[in-house]
């Protein structure tokens, strides 16, 4: 066993884990943080992908004890104080997912696209979730998506569009 | 009737944003491995490596005494010996379909074939009991090759049934009475110096669904009833079926389908994995999951496609179409899936297509192998046909000499001609296929991409230009019974709904239909907020759950919409009827003097009325209400189509070819389809989208190749190449509408038309792009590998043949050797 | 999914890492970014007793200037390597090419001393190494020693790391003032190269006065291309040169077959994209 100290969405953890435990599984079964999904075994699909100490990570392939001392957010943690991110609603408004599954991960990836360039065009979104797999939409409105949050996110840019209020909760 | 769609109603036709994202895009979703239960064990399949053997002993010694092993389980141990997976589509009363055993007993079929499992506290300990159990096998030489398996004196997949071919099946319209004789109109062709004939083979190579969530089962045996949570498509065929295949009574079985990621005809299946962790759970008392890595997946879920394609079609040389003759090779696998045989049935009435084609014969040789099963992917059989026909009319149009738009034109039916009796005596309902066209040429300036491409040729550039057209219809909206029973499918195609309208005038819908991406839960509530005049907010759409939905046939074959949301609105049919009595009584005038239109029951010619919501509360009270009734405004309806629907469309491809590389790029891509009427145009445009991109990955991306011993060579997704959003553009799309006349929403299904649509005009464009170098065909997918060979074929300059069989062994992680790995890996 | 069994040593120099590497004995691996390493312990195709975490040496990822060298930390991650004004400065070629492996995540976690000792003949950045000159320094218990790239790439997945033995560091010379281009050829933008050419090229009034050709998945090793160097060198950046010189490119190398390429094939990628590399480097 190996210990890990961790911060996951805003919560400190203290935990005694098997090495061999990979972060995806520890935050599914450890945390119960089964927002964030595993599509694959070997790093293609990146379902997986939370933003460890601000950069985006597919957690598939970190093991929990690399993970000791830093910081985590994972799909859960991204809505603040029950407002959405601005990924998070404009995948909603623009159609950007269909049967979920990708999601968490790709919404990570996008928020590290976004915070690396806040600009980017159409193809630079491309590039930037091609470590995503989606096997519902084509891709399209997931760029869309990216490219409205962007806007949204420009500070000053006229974009009214306030967070969303997470339904339900958070 | 050539309409665009209006809205009709404040809902219908509108974009609304889905109500089923907000757990979804904040983690809150709850697919089957995100489940939980106190005192639940993991299970594990230990599978054969090999694709045919003789399986010589099982020893599980070892693995039982592994850490926190609570079992190991041969198919003997769990008394399965005798259950068999069943086939529910014998195309053919002789249909030859060996049932499919939970664990191979004594002969291994296929590689990735349970042959034992193991149950653990947990899915590491599972997996490591599982490396420790000791199957000893006889190899036996794998039969691999579809064609020649089912020649006479074949090696045997199984030898019990004396052959490998499973069943033929043949439609001919003379013998129908559809159409004339085709054998009579190849001679014909023949001897006319008039007249044309062009035979060619097409290959459709094995795909994968690759389903973004790898299927997950739990089973709880403790309860009332054993309740079973699958990521599936088809909870209530799973329930059925496990009956059927168990013998656990129906009313024993709860099956949910919570959130499922994606299914794409992947998870229509009733599949092994299933009923053991059933039998293991009711073994052991314990709850128990089983949950795939995706390597198990692309090798043991079943696979689709696989055909091939033998066609020959005549023609007159001023280009009209005189007769189709198809002769099909379909690859079952080591088994039949739940519905594997009827796939190539089901593209069996699609070959004609569009066209007006006077003689025409279908000839389907389904065929056992030693590898993986297939069944149904998006669009099951109908892309086969599509392709089939779409890239035969740019070889006929080459041959003719004409425009291959023109040739299309000449031969289809004219929008004038609907309602149209089809050679395969289908009754296509509407369409306007002038109408699409002429917008999708406009939208893709066709004249002007053809300038280009005139001008690259004659250039001589490196990098030529191709237009790939594919002008389609399909049959979807699966399925009128009685068609499907003179098909001698295993059920109906019938949809159940409910309507339940509660004591505060909100509303609960449920539907049999199991959504699974599509957006049910958005588009039905459009559906029920005008059909009962309450806001889209009120009505909850629940599905997925034998208790709560007990009646259904589930989501497959773009039939949620055009089969399950018209039992939907025959429920609310009748929750308004009853709501009217009510209403009059209470209003106290005659139910023929009621009125009600957008939630109001108004009593004609007065002010007086009550809304929708004061009718549920005073059923609730029951305090006053029509003596002949009982006090509900619950409705149940059961929907059977009279008629399929006939989506279609023209999408046109903009290739470019690399001449020197042989790289394929698509530059640009334009579909103008018709799915009649539309409920929700966000959603509509999201499933094109996500059609196109499956179609278009199978025309250049995808392959599920064997290796000479049996064993998949794409086994990850290093190997197996999905398209990623760096390796497509983005789509034109637009829709135009005829609306469908055989059902009173006037829609036409869209789940599978941009994955029947896109593969030949990707094709269709690659070929165009090198015609003028003497390439004839490129097999899919057109990489850049086959694309380079067929130049240098076309160019008389020999090279070897392209290899699709080899595991990688310079390319990343395919490299690694598994039986050797080394090396400084970090 | 789920790895087998194994210990677990994270040590916080590299001395305390030789050590353990030496305690575990042959059994054990070296997990420097993990990106190549995770997804085979998940397959189980490989399963070390015990896993050394080099992520406790914060020098090892440090990139610095030292003389007429770069000086890149082992476990520098590719995404500080592609964007280090040191490197894109000095070293443009290792920058252009590290951008193009795998994806954002990836390059995050991934390191550029665990993709060359990794030595996967379809990685991209062993035929960078090759083609700049670079050095390899290797820590063991008997001290440090210095292994040139020619020397590092030995086979298939081996490389001149012996056992109990650590890659430290990677030294690139400085190439200030070359033009630089990565061409790279994968079937899909997830895919390995399926064939790959690194060129850098210094040009003086219009001449090609040196070149560097480096090959991705020629050959067991990243390889060089020195007859393609030569007929570069002393002529003018002309299309017409660079094509002929192309020809030369797969003189030497043992082009593996796949299924994504047959040698055939894959040669014609090779002449096909040293032209283009060398193209886009001149501009």
């Amino acid at each position: 066993m190996a210990q890990v100290r961790v911060t996951v969405d805003g919560v400190n953890y203290a935990d005694d884990v098997e090495p061999r435990m990979l972060l995806v599984q520890y935050l599914r079964e450890r945390l119960g943080k089964t927002g964030t999904l595993i599509g694959c075994d070997t790093s293609n699909c990146g379902a997986c992908t939370v933003s460890l100490n601000g950069q985006s990570v597919k957690s598939c392939s970190v093991l929990a004890v690399q993970a000791d001392g830093t910081e985590v957010t994972t799909i859960e943690g991204l809505a603040r104080d029950g407002q959405l991110h601005p990924v998070q609603s404009a995948f909603n408004e623009c159609h950007g997912l269909q049967c979920g599954y990708c999601t968490p991960g790709m919404i990570m990836a996008a928020v590290d696209l976004l915070g690396d360039n806040p600009d980017p065009d159409e193809h630079e979104v491309r590039e930037g979730i091609e470590g995503n797999l989606c096997r519902c939409t084509g891709y399209q409105n997931i760029v869309r998506s990216v490219q409205r949050a962007a806007q949204m996110m420009k500070p000053g840019s006229g974009v009214t569009s306030e967070p969303a209020p997470v339904a339900g909760g958070n | 009737m050539t309409t665009t769609a209006e809205p009709t109603t404040l809902e219908f036709g509108k974009a609304r944003t889905r109500k089923e994202d907000a757990r979804l895009i904040t983690g809150r979703s709850r697919y089957t491995d995100s489940i939980t239960l106190p005192g639940m064990l993991h299970l594990v399949v230990v599978r054969s490596p090999l694709a045919h053997a003789t399986i010589t002993g099982v020893d599980k010694s070892a693995a039982e005494k592994a850490p926190g092993v609570f079992g190991v389980y041969t198919a003997a141990d769990l008394g399965a010996e005798g259950i068999g997976l069943p086939c529910a589509w014998p195309i053919t009363p002789d249909q030859k379909a060996p049932p499919r055993p939970l664990l191979a007993s004594t002969t291994v079929s296929f590689a990735g074939e349970g042959v034992a499992v193991v149950v653990a506290r947990t899915a590491g300990e599972a997996k490591d009991a599982a490396e420790l159990v000791e199957v000893d096998y006889d190899p036996l030489d794998p039969i691999l090759d579809m064609e020649a398996a089912a020649q006479d004196g074949a090696a045997l997949v199984h030898p019990d049934l004396g052959t490998n071919v499973s069943a033929t099946w043949v439609f001919d319209s003379a013998a129908a009475g559809t159409g004339d004789d085709v054998a009579a109109a190849i001679s014909a062709a023949e001897a006319d110096a008039d007249s044309v004939v062009v035979r060619r083979r097409f290959r459709q190579q094995r795909l994968i669904p690759a389903f973004m969530e790898p299927r997950s089962v739990v089973v709880d045996p403790n309860g009332e009833q054993v309740t079973m949570w699958s990521s599936t498509q088809v909870p209530h065929i799973l329930r059925t079926m496990t009956t059927v295949t168990t013998g656990i009574p129906e009313s024993k079985l709860r099956v949910i389908a919570p959130d499922v990621g994606g299914g794409f005809g992947g998870k229509i299946g009733v599949v092994p994995e299933e009923m053991l962790t059933l039998l293991v759970a009711q073994k052991l008392h314990k709850p128990v999951k089983w949950t795939e890595t995706r390597s198990e997946s692309l090798l043991a879920a079943h696979h689709g496609r696989d055909q091939i394609q033998d066609l020959t079609i005549t023609a007159k040389k001023d280009g009209t179409v005189t007769g189709l003759d198809v002769h099909l090779y379909a690859d079952m696998g080591a088994y039949l899936g739940l519905v594997g045989p009827g796939v190539p049935v089901l593209g069996a009435f699609m070959f004609n297509a569009i066209y007006k084609i006077p003689a025409y014969k279908f000839t389907c040789t389904n065929v056992f192998t030693n590898k993986t099963l297939t069944d149904a992917y998006r669009g099951a059989g109908r892309p086969e046909a599509t392709f089939a026909i779409e890239r035969l009319m740019d070889e006929l149009a080459v041959e003719l000499g004409r425009d291959p738009l023109e040739l299309r034109k000449q031969n289809w039916i004219s929008h004038e001609e609907f309602p149209y009796t089809t050679v395969c005596g289908l009754t296509y309902d509407s369409g306007n296929y002038e109408q699409a066209t002429d917008r999708a040429v406009e939208l893709f300036d066709y004249a002007g991409l053809r300038r280009e491409q005139e001008e690259r040729r004659r250039n001589g550039d490196k990098v030529q230009l191709g237009i790939g057209i594919s002008t389609f219809t399909e049959m979807c909206g699966l399925a009128p019974s009685r068609v499907l029973g003179s098909l001698a499918y295993g059920a109906g195609g019938w949809e159940a709904a409910s309507i339940r309208m509660l004591a505060t005038g909100k509303v609960e819908v449920i539907t049999g239909a199991s959504g699974h991406g599509q957006g049910h839960e958005t588009a039905f509530s459009q559906i029920v907020a005008d059909q009962l005049g309450v806001p889209f907010e009120d009505v909850e759409v629940l599905h997925g759950d034998t208790q709560i939905s007990p009646k259904g046939l589930d989501t497959y074959g773009s039939r949620s919409l055009v089969v399950g949301g018209i039992a939907i609105v025959k429920a609310a049919e009748k929750v308004v009827a009853k709501a009217k009595k009510i209403a009059a009584h209470l209003l106290e005038a005659s139910e023929d003097d009621i009125e009600f239109n957008a939630g109001q029951f108004t009593v004609k010619g007065t002010g007086q009325g009550k809304a929708i919501q004061e009718i549920a509360f005073a059923a609730f009270m029951a305090h006053d209400y029509p003596e002949d009734m009982e006090p509900s405004l619950d409705s149940d309806a059961v929907y059977d189509p009279e008629n399929f629907s006939f989506p279609h469309g023209t999408h046109l491809a903009a290739m470019e070819v690399d001449t020197e590389t042989g790289r394929v790029t698509l530059r640009h891509y334009v579909c103008v389809d018709d799915v009649g009427n539309v409920v929700n145009p966000l959603i509509v445009e999201g499933q094109v989208h996500g059609g196109l991109a499956q179609g278009i990955a199978q025309a250049l991306f995808e392959e599920a190749n064997y290796d000479d011993q049996g064993t998949l060579v794409n086994g990850t997704f290093v190997d197996y190449t999905l398209p990623s959003a760096a390796d497509l553009p983005s789509f034109t799309t637009e829709h135009v509408s005829t609306p469908a006349t055989s059902n009173p929403l006037g829609v036409k299904g869209v789940g599978e038309a941009g994955t029947i649509a896109s593969t030949p005009a990707i094709v269709n464009g690659v070929i165009d792009a090198l015609r003028h170098l003497g390439v004839k065909n490129v097999e899919m997918p057109c990489t850049s590998q086959r694309v380079w060979r067929a130049i240098q074929d076309a160019r008389g300059t020999a090279t070897q043949e392209t290899p699709v069989d080899t595991h990688s062994p310079g390319a990343g992680l395919g490299s690694i050797d598994p039986n050797n790995p080394q090396g400084e890996i970090q | 999914m789920i790895p087998s069994k194994f210990d677990y040593v994270k040590p916080a120099s590299v001395d305390e890492a030789v050590r353990a590497l030496v305690d575990a004995g042959e059994d054990a691996k070296i997990l420097a970014g993990g990106q190549s390493l995770l997804p085979v312990l998940r397959l189980r195709l490989a399963a070390p007793s015990v896993i050394i975490d080099l992520g406790g040496i914060p020098e090892l990822r440090s990139i610095s200037e030292d003389g007429d060298r770069i000086a890149i930390g082992a476990m520098a991650p590719h995404h500080d390597v592609m964007r280090d004004g040191l490197v894109t400065q000095h070293v443009a070629l290792l920058a252009q090419a590290t951008a193009t492996v795998a994806d954002p995540q990836v390059r995050h976690r991934g390191t550029l001393g665990g993709a060359l000792a990794h030595a996967d003949p379809a990685g991209d950045l062993g035929a960078v190494a090759l083609a700049l000159e670079a050095e390899f320094v290797i820590v063991g218990t008997s001290g440090t020693r210095t292994v040139t790239a020619a020397d590092f790439f030995v086979d298939y997945f081996t490389t001149a790391i012996g056992e109990g033995e650590i890659l430290t560091q990677v030294r690139f010379p400085k190439y200030t003032g070359w033009v630089s281009h990565y061409e790279k050829f994968n079937r899909t933008a997830q895919a390995w190269s399926m064939c790959a050419v690194a060129a850098a090229l210094k040009v003086d009034g219009g001449t090609i006065s040196e070149a560097r050709i480096g090959l991705t998945n020629m050959g067991t090793t990243p390889l060089r291309a020195p007859g393609v160097e030569a007929a570069l060198v002393g002529q003018a950046a002309t299309a017409e040169v660079v094509r002929a010189a192309a020809e030369h490119a797969t003189e030497g190398t043992a082009a593996p077959s796949d299924a994504d390429a047959a040698a055939d094939y894959r040669e014609h990628l090779a002449r096909v994209l040293t032209g283009r590399a060398v193209l886009t480097a001149v501009g």
